[in-house]
């Protein structure tokens, strides 16, 4: 399978590729890794007259942390980078962790965290994290840029707040209060790895052992990622037992509005597994809470 | 509009005029006639594809020709030096890796960017590193102990 022919440029910078997009328009579509874009053009699901490659610009490709001890990534940042980043490792470890189990090393080798993002595959695991972890995604237009947070970007399936003249060059990551523990569980298709249903959560627990904030993201579930925020309401403020995770983990799965439901998975069995990660991705992070 | 990219594939050089559309699997094996990469699924799943570009192993199905200007490609038919196997391929050979062999060459080359980064791997970590490659005649034993020689011989 071979896409419909497309003009292609590289550009070197994000001025350059600002350029571009505005002079091209709507018959342009931004490369990344690829690993989304290419597959559905070869399908001709998408048939852009013009890509433009950011994999050119070095200025996208980094990891560095604040004085605040947030971390902030260049949207052109691998898997494989996230993966191997002691930063990364050292200030979100779920994270390193959760890169590693995207597709499978090759896929990580190409596949970005910004193109995850902006791509926003109702499967895709990033966003589930980027949830949990509060994300804040920074653009640039070729006027100014702006600054986006996590719960306003997903918008419906394949659809972010992003638009069609802006680039997304960095995610932000606060960092992360004293005992927060982190935890992404997914049931990964057989052959894509893709996120059957996929669920982060991102949990802190005060020195009297009471959860006092709780962040959940569900991928694969529905058209987009989503909080489960009637689970994150059911574990606040509660010391956290088997039973009020069984509780709060029920609301997850029965939270999703518009279930997918295809040769993967029907709807009613997606809802099962929502409740079943959420609640082995709440126990996980709050063994690793404190 | 074509474009035009150097590639240097397994230490040659090449300068080709190429349409954006070509993928890279397809520019090495019609354009430079190197058909010991393979074309498996052809969807990013199968990894008969794997080539190594600048050290990181890639599903060619799914990179187009112009993304590899300017870089090293390592294909299959790179590894073997002045007659001699590579000890990847030698692992193949010595623990009976493969049956049909047309996953191998996307699997060896997956296994050379794996063993690089991490010399002594578990056979738990072999097993996971080759998530992306698929053997349909289930040879997978034997496939992790040719990994677990080629591991050995490299660090001997």
């Amino acid at each position: 399978m071979i896409p419909q022919a497309f003009d292609y440029y590289a550009p070197t910078s994000v001025t350059d590729a600002l350029r571009l997009l505005r002079q091209h328009g709507d018959d342009a579509k931004l490369l990344a890794g690829g690993h989304s874009l290419l597959p559905i053009m070869k399908l001709r699901l998408s048939t852009p007259q013009c890509l433009i490659d950011l994999g050119r610009i070095s200025d996208l490709r980094f990891i560095s942390e604040s004085d605040d001890g947030s971390l902030a990534i260049g949207a052109m940042s691998t898997y494989h980078d996230i993966k191997n980043s002691a930063l990364v490792q050292a200030r979100v470890p779920a994270l390193a962790e959760a890169a590693g189990e995207v597709g499978d090393v090759q896929v990580q080798n190409k596949g970005t965290i910004g193109g995850s993002l902006a791509h926003a595959d109702p499967a895709g695991d990033f966003p589930a994290l980027a949830l949990a972890l509060n994300f804040e995604l920074v653009t640039a237009t070729t006027r100014s840029g702006r600054t986006i947070a996590i719960d306003r970007f997903f918008r419906d399936l394949l659809t972010t707040a992003l638009r069609p003249n802006e680039i997304l060059t960095e995610v932000h990551i606060p960092a992360l209060p004293a005992g927060t523990g982190v935890s992404y569980q997914k049931l990964p298709n057989k052959a894509s790895h893709y996120a059957v249903v996929g669920v982060a959560a991102a949990i802190t627990v005060g020195d009297d052992g009471v959860c006092t904030e709780a962040r959940i993201g569900v991928t694969g579930a529905g058209p987009t990622a989503v909080r489960a925020r009637n689970t994150e309401r059911i574990l606040k403020g509660k010391h956290v037992d088997a039973a009020v995770i069984r509780r709060a983990a029920k609301r997850a799965g029965a939270n999703v509005e518009d279930l997918n439901d295809d040769l993967h998975a029907s709807a009613e069995y997606r809802e099962h597994l929502t409740t079943v990660f959420a609640a082995r991705a709440i126990e996980e992070a709050l063994s690793r809470a404190g | 509009m074509p474009n035009e990219i150097s590639v240097t594939v397994n230490g040659t050089r090449h300068t080709s005029s190429v349409e954006p559309r070509t993928l890279l699997v397809h520019y090495l094996r019609d354009e430079l006639g190197l058909t010991g990469t393979h074309v498996g699924c052809d969807t990013s799943q199968c990894g008969a594809c794997t080539v190594v570009v600048d050290g990181s192993a890639v599903k060619s199905c799914t990179v187009l020709a112009v993304q590899a200007d300017g870089s090293e490609v390592t294909t299959i038919e790179g590894l073997a030096q002045d007659g001699e196997l590579h000890p990847v391929q030698e692992g193949f050979w010595e623990e009976h890796g493969l049956q049909c062999g047309f996953c191998t060459p996307g699997i060896i080359m997956t296994l050379h960017q794996v063993l690089d980064e991490q010399p002594d791997p578990s056979e738990e970590e072999i097993r996971h590193s080759l998530a992306g490659n698929i053997c349909r005649c289930t040879g997978y034993q034997n496939i992790v102990k040719a990994a677990q020689f080629a591991a050995q011989r490299m660090q001997e």
